[in-house]
């Protein structure tokens, strides 16, 4: 067989299981709507009463809404790191699950920035930025570094399907509808799989792939420093924007471990996405743990020792077990040292373990997060001797959380809507002869 | 006494001096101390206008002169530079500053412009009273990172915040370290009939930011801000650096003398932000700290207290 061929077969065998969607995954399409339908209530219950209805006041200013944006911006490593430096190194295995990741880093930028948004009293003004824009501002180099994230990251991964979109077009044997024919056709413009075309496509993806690194690096480290730039405790510190960039990769990759088991189980793709695959993006979250427990110890070490009176006062919030100590020692330790349990030691090392670490390290970095943000505006220079509890203690409101949840769903939402359009594997790719065949069967 | 009201007269006229000179855009310190006459919880407020007549008008910033430009609003009234100096030894919390402040800006209940903190720098020493407007810093850390600039630093000093750029990012707000900024979480209750000004602050905008602004408008028609007249004594003094005059109401002085003779400071100056307004230092005081907990409502005083045992916590 060409191997024309064998990826027509392969592509057929992988769509077969996307082509129509099971009665399960039309229920949650559905659950999915109907969480959006009420965050998007809670939306217009925020943009006509005001920001009174979050738990935010004159001293949290900034809540769950921000922690969502580091959240989902952190995500999307997933795709810039794993994917991009996975590919400029040619590592072959990557291939199944690069298109994953970068739909991953695609979707979770598309959704971010919609916090920042939510967290802004005038979202009606939100060309204001563009009108009045000064450099100076650290929110203006966000906007910059998201908006040019988002469109490499889209190229990315548009240039990863062309070939995957001209199989599609040339399929005789799928069952697709004529619109979504033309849809593909459309899309793989006029890719013929000529060798100078594959040539300039390979070229232009490792390019893509080059540029996405540092950039996604910028991203972060920018968002960083909106927190950086200020002079407050907890915020102020010059390791912030590479804690950032670690937490991110961290939280981007352990994502990427949940998503590649949800669609092996529910995709049975079990041929594709190996035991191999876990350990070995497993290896890079242990890596990663550990450099993040360091970051995270060097940084708390040197601010506790420095022992200056504003700095200790968030900082015994953090260690405090009447204040935030509980989440802390969560967020800080076994965030990090269960995830490095199960993807360190080989007794402990499977694929459900591996995805267990993988759950533990997101939720304990979103944690993580929140322990950034609002110990930090809870503790003001002047002392808050505000009366009103809901002015010295933030809790989020329903409707903070009711959009926080909406977030979340539309993550999940625009997946089942990708892959019903994108081959979740990299067909094209993987029937390719490996370019080194010997690293695919080693043994970890 | 005799001299002391003597000394006074000579200051006034020093500053009537050198005010005449600098008698550009708007009156002078020296005419806006003429408002001695307290407004006796009326609406009404006598002012002298510029040009020396007396006159009553409403109180209250809305009801004041016709809207300058943006232009102008943006730029200051040239040749000034405002000050504030706070006199922390006279202070009792009476919290008039805060009530006229909030009644002038028709802020919504529970907002405030001016915040009266209760300071204790180590265990060993006297608490006391802090009253806290924006200090309209020189080096403005809300103005660097304004995405818009909607949060703008005047040649005359002041600081302000345009209310119709304002996106509400709250990024002013995190960034200021003296907490000085609130936020319209929601509607404004009161609404003035007024066309809206920077420099005026009224009428509030929802999902943006407010603050303390000096006043600027008042100044213009030689009205010494709220706070100053309201405070029953005379804690705040309102000057023009250039000019060399600051006035609480009842007496003109040099501010270079009296922030150099009172060894004056600018609080926490070592962040950089290069204030406005400065502290005399509560030495001497008018009044025992205690005397401020008198007419405060119960959840206020406890609001007050907590800070202090939980100072005691972290053995500052
Ligand atoms: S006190 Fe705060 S709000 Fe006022 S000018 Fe300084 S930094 Fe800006
Ligand atoms: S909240 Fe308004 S004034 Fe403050 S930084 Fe944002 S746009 Fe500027």
């Amino acid at each position: 067989m060409s191997q024309q061929e064998i990826a027509q077969q392969k592509l057929v065998e992988i769509f077969a299981h996307f082509g129509k969607p099971s009665k399960f995954s039309k229920g949650l399409f559905i659950f999915l709507i109907l969480i959006v339908l009420f965050a998007f209530y809670a939306l217009i219950l925020q943009m006509t009463r005001g920001q009174i209805v979050t738990g935010m006041r004159d001293y949290v200013i900034w809540g769950i809404y921000e922690v969502n944006f580091i959240f989902f911006i952190g995500i999307s490593y997933a795709g810039a790191m794993i994917s991009g430096i996975l590919h400029l190194l040619h590592v072959e295995w990557r291939k199944p699950i690069i298109r994953i990741a970068e739909m991953i880093t695609v979707i979770s930028v598309l959704i971010g920035p919609l916090y920042v948004l939510l967290s802004m009293g005038r979202m009606d003004r939100f060309l204001h930025i563009f009108e009045y824009g000064r450099i100076q501002s650290p929110i203006v180099w966000d906007v910059i570094a998201i908006t040019t994230y988002l469109t490499c990251s889209i190229l990315f991964l548009y240039l990863a399907l062309i070939r995957d979109y001209a199989l599609l077009r040339d399929n005789q044997e799928l069952k697709i509808s004529s619109f979504r024919k033309k849809i593909y056709r459309k899309l793989a413009v006029t890719y013929h799989e000529l060798p100078l075309q594959k040539k300039l496509l390979n070229r232009g993806l490792s390019v893509m792939s080059a540029i996405i690194i540092p950039l996604a690096v910028l991203v972060h480290s920018v968002l960083a420093w909106i927190f950086g730039m200020t002079i407050r405790p907890g915020w102020h510190s010059t390791i912030f924007a590479p804690y950032f960039v670690i937490a991110a990769v961290f939280s981007g990759t352990a994502v990427l471990i949940i998503a590649m088991w949800i669609f092996r189980k529910y995709y049975h793709l079990e041929e594709y996405i190996t035991e191999k695959h876990f350990k070995y993006i497993g290896l890079i979250l242990l890596v990663l743990a550990g450099l993040y427990g360091y970051f995270t110890f060097s940084e708390y070490l040197t601010v506790w020792y420095g022992s200056e009176t504003w700095e200790l006062e968030v900082i015994y919030k953090l260690f405090d077990f009447s204040d935030y100590g509980a989440w802390f020692y969560l967020a800080a330790f076994a965030g990090v040292l269960i995830p490095m349990l199960f993807t360190g030691i080989p007794f402990f090392r499977n694929i459900n373990t591996i995805t267990i670490g993988a759950v533990i390290a997101v939720v304990c970095m979103w944690i993580k997060r929140y322990l950034i943000i609002v110990p930090t505006l809870e503790t003001p220079l002047l002392p808050n001797q505000d009366y009103r509890p809901e002015y010295v203690h933030y809790h989020a409101s329903w409707v903070e959380w009711s959009l926080t949840a909406g977030g979340v769903a539309l993550f999940f939402l625009f997946f089942m809507i990708f892959i019903r359009f994108m081959p979740i594997i990299p067909v094209a790719d993987i029937s390719e002869v490996p370019e080194n065949k010997e690293f695919i069967s080693e043994k970890l | 006494m005799k001299n002391k009201n003597a000394s006074r007269r000579k200051f006034l006229k020093l500053g009537l001096a050198a005010g005449a000179s600098a008698l550009i855009g708007g009156g002078s310190v020296l005419s806006a101390i003429s408002k001695v006459n307290k407004p006796a919880g009326g609406d009404k407020v006598k002012m002298l206008s510029p040009e020396g007549k007396l006159m009553e008008v409403d109180r209250g910033h809305a009801l004041c002169c016709g809207v300058p430009t943006s232009k102008e609003v943006r730029k200051g009234i040239p040749g000034r530079h405002f000050v504030m100096v706070i006199d922390l030894s006279k202070c009792r919390n009476a919290r008039k500053c805060v009530s006229a402040c909030s009644k002038m800006h028709f802020l919504q209940p529970g907002q405030e412009y001016i915040k009266v903190f209760l300071m204790q720098d180590s265990e060993d020493t006297s608490p006391y009273w802090f009253p806290k407007p924006c200090f309209h810093c020189d080096a403005p850390a809300c103005v660097n990172v304004c995405p818009v600039g909607a949060t703008f630093k005047r040649e005359d000093g002041v600081v302000l915040i345009d209310n119709e750029r304002c996106i509400g990012c709250k990024f002013c707000m995190a960034a200021c370290p003296y907490s000085s900024r609130v936020f319209n979480w929601k509607k404004p209750g009161l609404k003035p009939e007024a066309n809206y000004s920077p420099e005026s602050s009224v009428p509030q905008k929802i999902g943006t930011v407010g603050k303390c602004d000096f006043c600027p408008d008042s100044f213009v028609s030689g009205i010494l801000p709220d706070c100053v007249t309201a405070c029953p004594n005379g804690v705040y003094y309102f000057g023009d650096k250039n000019e060399d005059v600051v006035t609480n109401g009842v007496e003109a002085l040099r501010f270079s003398e009296l922030v150099k003779n009172k060894s004056a400071y600018r609080y926490m100056e070592e962040l950089g932000t290069r204030p406005s307004v400065y502290y005399l230092p509560p030495v001497d005081r008018s009044f025992p700290y205690e005397r401020g907990f008198e007419e405060l409502p119960e959840e206020m005083k406890k609001a007050y207290k907590v800070k202090r045992a939980h100072l005691k916590k972290f053995k500052i």
